[in-house]
């Protein structure tokens, strides 16, 4: 996984023109305004380096404006599977310059750097020649005139599918797989195709990806579609949510998914309703999901309270972004982390899981329907804009069992008590339609029956019963990944995740080893895995993405670290990078 | 504002409080429409008499009368037992008892094994609900055995009222000579409410003052 | 609450009433408006399991646990949403949601508008008595613009919110107003209104005997809608718009089809979705 030894400042070309040196990754950024059509050029270029059989990860920026605007596409392919984003970018390529200098700070370029730009669109702006970046003129638009149905960005996605290493015949699949019509739009696009490739043998300087390695079972997949898929293989069949940005590509992909595995999903008129109504569907029986981001979240968390009280299982998905209020909200942040856990007034143990990488949506999000359902308490699965929106190529994410299995009464139960005070603390739904046994959930402090109740026995009873469910879970091995040897040990979660294993691998070549622990599971906590997991550490490192260290401080209020504990964070939202990470750990070790 | 608002109009023992403010979200020009019609009870406008045919019809409409009575009673005497009022609870209970008593006397006479089934869309009453048949909000949280039966001599002389109009109507000689016997059993009725009135005292002036002001709840 | 009801039990009125009391105050219209309901689940001959009352919270909004049906009380506001959410996963089941004016019409004021838009097929049951009763007293959104409080003292000065206009113009199939004081006429109201297709909105005129004692009056002040229900939005609006709050019975009846039920019926395995991720 050592992607990143390769890297690094004062390193001399290897190849010749069009022959860079060999890499097992290799970061590109294709940019230009609306209308160029970088995302398209940037989705082929992902789906032509899966077609090469190598691993790759794109995420997308954007200006503000919903049309016409600027945009940029970042792929990173390799031959390992990635959870993040490279250090520097090897090529930036743009179609036009039009405040393109907003992504500098996105795409970090280096003296290694090729720049590839349209000469009759300007020069490329100071924040990137700055970087020492060589700059090579191409013509994109010229060139696409000449050939009839040609288009600039096709353009560049033959010359940087050339300039990468992919071979042709993977990017001219790519090109005929996304245009089944045929006809003049293809032999347009696959003649500019060809001339991008023919550029690429002027441009000198760019890495090539090494081998691809040897072929597995992958997909292609979004993180949202990922905690989808995950959601309905957990059992969820209705949904009701209200559009947010990062959440809505979630919301998008299952609500003809539900369809056809016989669910459903309702648009809601805001997050209050969104969230009311999975209640009202868990309470009828059926699991139920919303999904959302920080704001939409704020405004469900006095139901989120409801659901503990009443007991309904429900799913809550935030794709976190950049807060607080509307913040930014095309970008990560993992500063959820405080309301997630404590957003509820009262005393209202929940659960909360984080996935730790694309692909592992789909676990995570299957694993909190089956707590949420087995449990009968809602659980939030705190994702992460980066890899809700990134769109990768994975390892085909093994099948697990779990499903909601939720506890129901029988009909006619002589004596029925729907908050009975059971010894595991769950004790069996009445499903409405259920003869016999009619309840009614109550937000209401109750008794056993469920009747509204302020005697302190009854309160105290069932604040107890309803902490015991989450004290009694047995998470297994999925509280968290735990990896590598060491007395130093990082813990983090969500999307600092991938950084951070890349700079374990870079610190392992320089001959530092450590710990990882990332956590899947942030509510209940479980001090007596992470002790173990801990044992002989004399130091830990905090890593998360965000500006008060949210994590670090729930750690220390919920734990007891070994040694010497740092936090390192920083907010979004620029996504974490292995070399700081990286830096911190070399730091550490001597020090 | 003040929750010690005298709530029984029926009786004498409450003065009936004029609608300050009974207007609702009414422009003015329909506020000014409103003055001009004539204000009639819902009791009134809303209902038919009961279609009664034969002497079985009236019997079942008497039995529903009765049964109809006893059931709010009980509801009343519930209301007071949620709200620490024993004795007015105990009082309305026996009401209950009493009215069920009728009620099955009725069954007994006509030889019925079971309760006569309503008609098609339920029981027409002249009023909203059967003449025996308290109104719920007549009830007040400190209302006094007085007020209570001060409510049952109302029903008695409604029920009373109802099988005179039902001797007028009668559509035979049968049902009229059985809607004259109901009609003297319910001034019986209103005798012996009265009598009992007579021997309970009258709540003193302040009988609904309380100090404290309404409590919050949820 | 947990109430055993034997399913084959005739299904009488009181078949529907819990033996857990309400705390409503005596004289309280919701008595009777709890009456009415019961009543009505009766004359459509439902069984209490197959049932479901949803409210937020208030006093009327307290409802669902003196029924023997399921009952979901909520949070504040949002009966509406989670009973839109029950209905749409269990369409088999009657869903009734309840509650009062500040409720529904202001916590809750957003999802009564795009219930009645959404128009999924089940009953909402107001209990209106123009004020907040549970926090004591403070004006609600169809209460008198100038009625006195300690919270507005003068009044809002707000002008009241006139929800059966709002119904119409956002779209609900079926509009009635009922009277406390009468609750055989609502029960047969709440009856018709669970029978009409699509969103039933039933606002019951429920005196709140401890904040508006002056309520009282509404007895003599209620009458039967002067003219026919009707199906021509247009008159009903007309009617509505110059109607003093007080015309009861069924006042707009509409034939649009009722939200389309939710859960399809699976077509295929949820394995099979990951075709569309593989390469």
């Amino acid at each position: 996984m050592a992607s990143g030894e390769t890297h690094g400042a004062g390193r001399p070309d290897a190849g010749g023109p069009g022959q860079g040196e060999l890499r097992n990754s290799v970061s590109v950024a294709i940019a230009g305004s609306g209308g160029a059509g970088v995302m398209t050029a940037g989705n082929m270029l992902l789906e032509a380096a899966a077609q090469a059989g190598y691993y790759a990860l794109m995420t997308r920026s954007s200006g503000p404006q919903i049309r016409g605007g600027e945009a940029a596409a970042m792929i990173r392919i390799a031959t390992h599977p990635i959870d993040g984003t490279d250090d520097r970018y090897d090529l930036l390529i743009a179609l036009d310059w039009m405040n393109i200098n907003r992504f500098a700070a996105e795409i970090p370029l280096g003296p290694q750097s090729v720049l590839a730009g349209d000469p009759d669109q300007g020069e490329p702006p100071e924040v990137f020649v700055k970087t020492g970046a060589r700059y090579t003129p191409v013509p994109f638009k010229a060139a696409a005139k000449k050939i009839p149905n040609g288009w600039p960005n096709m353009i560049a996605f033959g010359l940087v599918g050339a300039l990468v290493g992919l071979a042709e015949d993977a990017l001219v699949k790519t090109v005929q797989k996304s245009m089944k019509k045929g006809g003049d739009a293809l032999a347009g696009s696959l003649a500019a195709v060809r001339a991008g490739i023919e550029a690429a043998a002027g441009i000198s300087g760019v890495p090539r990806i090494g081998s691809p390695p040897p072929q597995s079972p992958r997909w292609l997949v979004t993180g949202n579609q990922a905690a989808g898929y995950g959601a309905i293989r957990g059992g969820v069949r209705f949904v009701a949510a209200y559009p947010i940005t990062p959440a809505t590509e979630l919301l998008e992909w299952m609500a003809p998914a539900l369809k056809k595995v016989g669910g459903a999903l309702v648009q809601a008129e805001d997050e209050l309703a969104s969230i009311n109504m999975i209640l009202g569907a868990s309470y009828g029986g059926v699991p139920a999901l919303t999904a959302t981001s920080g704001p939409g979240l704020s405004l469900m968390i006095e139901s989120i309270g409801l659901g503990i009280t009443a007991e309904v299982p429900i799913v809550i998905v935030d794709v976190m972004r950049v807060g607080p209020s509307t913040g930014i909200a095309t970008k990560s942040e993992q500063s959820d982390v405080n309301i997630a856990l404590y957003g509820m007034h009262g005393d209202a143990p929940h659960v909360v899981v984080a996935p730790n990488s694309v692909a592992d949506c789909l676990m995570t999000t299957q694993w909190a329907v089956h707590l949420a359902e087995t449990l009968q308490v809602p659980a939030i699965v705190l994702a992460d804009q980066f890899f809700g929106q990134a769109r990768a190529v994975v390892e085909r994410p093994a099948d697990v069992a779990f499903a909601g299995e939720r506890r129901t009464a029988t009909a006619g139960d002589e004596g029925y008590q729907r908050y009975a005070l059971t010894e595991s603390g769950v004790s069996p739904m009445a499903i409405p339609g259920t003869p016999g046994i009619t309840y009614t959930a109550d937000g209401l402090e109750h008794n056993e029956r469920g009747t509204p109740s302020s005697q302190a026995a009854d309160h105290i009873a069932q604040l107890e019963k309803r902490a015991r469910k989450l004290a009694l879970l047995d998470c297994g091995s999925h509280w968290a990944d735990v990896e590598g040897e060491g007395d130093v040990a990082v813990i983090t979660f969500g999307s600092c995740t991938g950084p951070v294993r890349e700079a374990f691998a870079r610190a392992a070549a320089d001959g530092v080893r450590a710990r990882l622990v990332s956590l899947r599971l942030l509510a209940p906590a479980q001090p007596a895995r992470l002790a173990a997991a801990l044992e002989g550490v004399r130091r830990v490192l905090v890593v998360e993405q965000n500006h008060t260290g949210q994590l670090y401080r729930f750690l220390r209020a919920e734990y007891d670290l070994p040694g010497e504990v740092s936090s390192f964070r920083r907010p979004g939202p620029l996504p974490m990078r292995p070399d700081e990470i990286h830096r911190q750990l070399i730091e550490w070790s001597r020090a | 504002m003040s929750p010690a608002r005298k709530p029984i109009r029926r009786g004498a023992a409450v003065a009936k409080k004029p609608a300050k403010k009974a207007g609702r979200k009414a422009p003015p020009a329909t506020s000014a429409r409103r003055a001009q019609l004539k204000v009639v009870p819902a009791a009134v406008a809303a209902h038919s008499a009961p279609p009664i045919k034969d002497v079985e019809g009236l019997m079942a409409y008497a039995y529903a009368l009765e049964a109809e009575a006893s059931e709010r009673y009980n509801e009343f005497a519930d209301v007071m037992e949620t709200h620490n009022n024993r004795e007015v609870a105990e009082l309305f209970r026996k009401l209950a008892r009493i009215e069920n008593i009728h009620a099955e006397h009725i069954l007994e006479e006509m030889g019925w094994t079971s309760p006569p089934p309503p008609p098609a869309g339920g029981w027409r009453w002249e009023s909203v609900e059967g003449p025996e048949t308290a109104d719920f909000t007549d009830l007040h949280y400190l209302m006094q055995p007085y007020h209570a039966l001060q409510i049952a001599l109302h029903n008695e002389k409604r029920a009373e009222a109802f099988f005179r109009d039902l001797v007028q109507r009668a559509p035979s000689g049968k049902v009229r000579t059985a809607a004259k016997e109901m009609a003297a059993e319910e001034a019986e009725h209103v005798q012996l409410v009265e009598e009992w009135l007579k021997r309970t005292p009258e709540p003193e002036s302040d009988w609904a003052h309380d100090p404290d002001p309404p409590r919050w709840s949820d | 609450m947990t109430t055993p009801v034997k399913a084959q039990a005739a299904v009488t009125p009181q078949a529907f009433k819990s033996d857990y009391k309400p705390v409503w105050c005596p004289g309280c219209g919701d008595f009777s408006v709890l009456s009415s309901i019961t009543k009505a689940f009766a004359l459509l001959a439902l069984q209490p399991e197959n049932i479901a009352i949803v409210s937020g919270i208030g006093c009327s909004s307290r409802i669902p646990a003196y029924t023997t049906c399921y009952g979901f009380h909520g949070v504040h506001g949002r009966a509406l949403p989670a009973a839109t959410g029950l209905k749409l996963a269990r369409p088999e089941l009657t869903v009734v949601a309840a509650g009062g004016d500040g409720d529904g019409y202001s916590i809750g004021g957003n999802h009564f508008l795009h219930a009645c838009r959404r128009n999924v097929d089940m009953t909402y049951v107001v209990m209106d008595n123009h004020v907040y009763g549970m926090t004591k007293g403070q004006p609600s959104p169809t209460t008198e613009p100038d009625w006195d409080s300690k919270l507005s003292p003068g009044g809002t000065g707000m002008r009241a919110f006139n929800p059966l206009v709002i119904a119409l113009a956002a779209g609900a199939n079926f509009i009635a107003r009922g009277f406390a004081g009468d609750p055989n006429t609502t029960a047969t109201l709440i009856a018709e209104a669970i029978s009409a297709p699509g969103f039933s909105f039933v606002e019951v005129l429920s005196p709140c005997v401890t904040f508006r004692p002056e309520q009282r009056e509404w007895k003599q002040m209620v009458r039967p809608a002067p003219v026919q229900s009707t199906d021509d939005p247009g008159r009903a609006a007309r009617r509505l718009m110059t109607d003093d709050g007080m015309n009861v019975g069924v006042l707009y009846k509409g034939s649009r089809a009722a939200y389309r039920t939710a859960i399809a019926k699976a077509q295929r395995r949820p394995a099979e979705l990951e075709e569309e991720f593989k390469i």
